[in-house]
């Protein structure tokens, strides 16, 4: 028997495969230090994924929006925005992006009151962020500042709505969370898909960063 | 603030779907102040970064041309804090996998959204004018 075999067979690592030390405890090859990873991490990370290709969705709009910010026909430009609606969805939407986290909190430790007190907190202040966007565009379609004038405003309905109707999936996925934990349980599925609820409800938050930084501040500057 | 060694476990997502084994003990979990602090800092921080945005479009505040950028970059800085404090990015192994996936999502935005801006400029720069070619065609 030759002396790698016996080293593989005393729980070494003689060709140091797994990037650890020769001695001690046998390193896992091609499964990564200690074995496959826990099947949080595993689906923390292929939502991650979701979200990622998602997020170069969006890109695509902001650089449409970017592009097409001076194709006005005529029509209103961004000096139209009213920045004092478009601060007080940022309010909503951190705010709720902060009581998503404090579910969190509850949901680890298995607090069904607290997990339904910060989730309604979450839905309610999503709910203000949707009735203040869908104010927004009423009152932009009624001064003729619809999504057809311009080819500025198509951009900019495409991305703010797109944004928006994301927000409103985050809303029934939340409504069904809510059900399902006095229903289920914290079982260890239903935790798992909350995990993938709060990253999707952050990452909507960091969207909408973008979409008050570009859209809303920058275009404000755009002559 | 992690000179604890447990708060370096967070990872993507908080403890939510935390794998309790039967017969182990429980997971050591940070404390419920330790994270709550956590989410309050991240919090305060990206208000103040949000409120210094809209702030800076005042005009008397930074000098006019700088706006744009000052704008960016704290947009940029929100986002990181939104990452750390809401997403909890880290540097800890079981987070590898994510940063490296972060890494090349912020690649392909980069190509889409500057490639898109840069070829676009570029064509407006150098094609005729549709008016001008229309007169070309009418005359």
């Amino acid at each position: 028997m030759s002396a790698p075999t016996e080293a593989l067979r005393a729980g070494r690592d003689p060709y140091h495969l797994g990037h650890g030390p020769s001695t001690g405890a046998p390193e896992y090859t091609g499964h990564g230090a200690g074995g496959p990873a826990p099947k949080r991490i595993v689906v923390g990370y292929g939502f991650w994924i979701f979200i990622l290709s998602d997020v170069i969705l969006f890109s695509c709009f902001f650089a449409t929006y970017t592009v097409l910010i001076h194709a006005r026909n005529g029509g209103p430009g961004p000096e139209m925005f009213d920045l004092r609606n478009t601060a007080e969805e940022t309010a909503c939407l951190l705010l709720s992006s902060f009581t998503c986290g404090l579910a969190s909190l509850a949901v680890g430790r298995r607090n069904l009151l607290w997990t339904e007190v910060a989730l309604a907190a979450t839905g309610l202040l999503g709910l203000t962020f949707i009735g203040l966007e869908a104010r927004e565009f009423v009152g932009l379609v009624a001064q003729g500042a619809g999504p057809t004038r311009s080819a500025f405003l198509t951009a900019f309905f495409s991305l703010v709505g797109c944004h928006g109707l994301h927000v409103t999936a985050g809303l029934l996925w939340l409504g069904t969370m809510m059900a399902q934990f006095p229903a289920k349980g914290f079982k260890e599925s239903i935790r798992h898909r909350y995990l993938c609820f709060s990253l999707f409800w952050h990452a909507l938050d960091i969207i909408w960063i973008g979409i008050f930084t570009v859209v809303y501040l920058i275009g404000k500057m755009t002559p | 603030m992690s000179t604890n060694p447990e708060e370096e476990e967070f990872d993507l997502g908080s403890h939510v779907g935390e794998e309790q084994v039967a017969g182990e003990p429980p997971h050591e979990h940070p404390s419920l102040a330790a994270e709550l602090r956590g989410y309050i800092i991240g919090f305060v921080l990206a208000a103040a970064l949000t409120a210094a945005s809209f702030w800076s479009l005042d005009e008397h505040v930074i000098y006019g041309p700088g706006i744009v950028m000052a704008v960016i970059v704290l947009g940029l800085a929100q986002v990181g804090v939104h990452l750390v404090f809401f997403l909890h990015m880290t540097t800890g192994p079981d987070n590898t996998n994510n940063a490296l996936a972060l890494a090349f999502g912020v690649l392909i935005v980069c190509l889409i959204f500057f490639g898109s801006i840069w070829v676009m400029y570029n064509m407006d720069h150098n094609m005729i004018p549709l008016s001008a070619l229309m007169h070309m065609r009418g005359g």
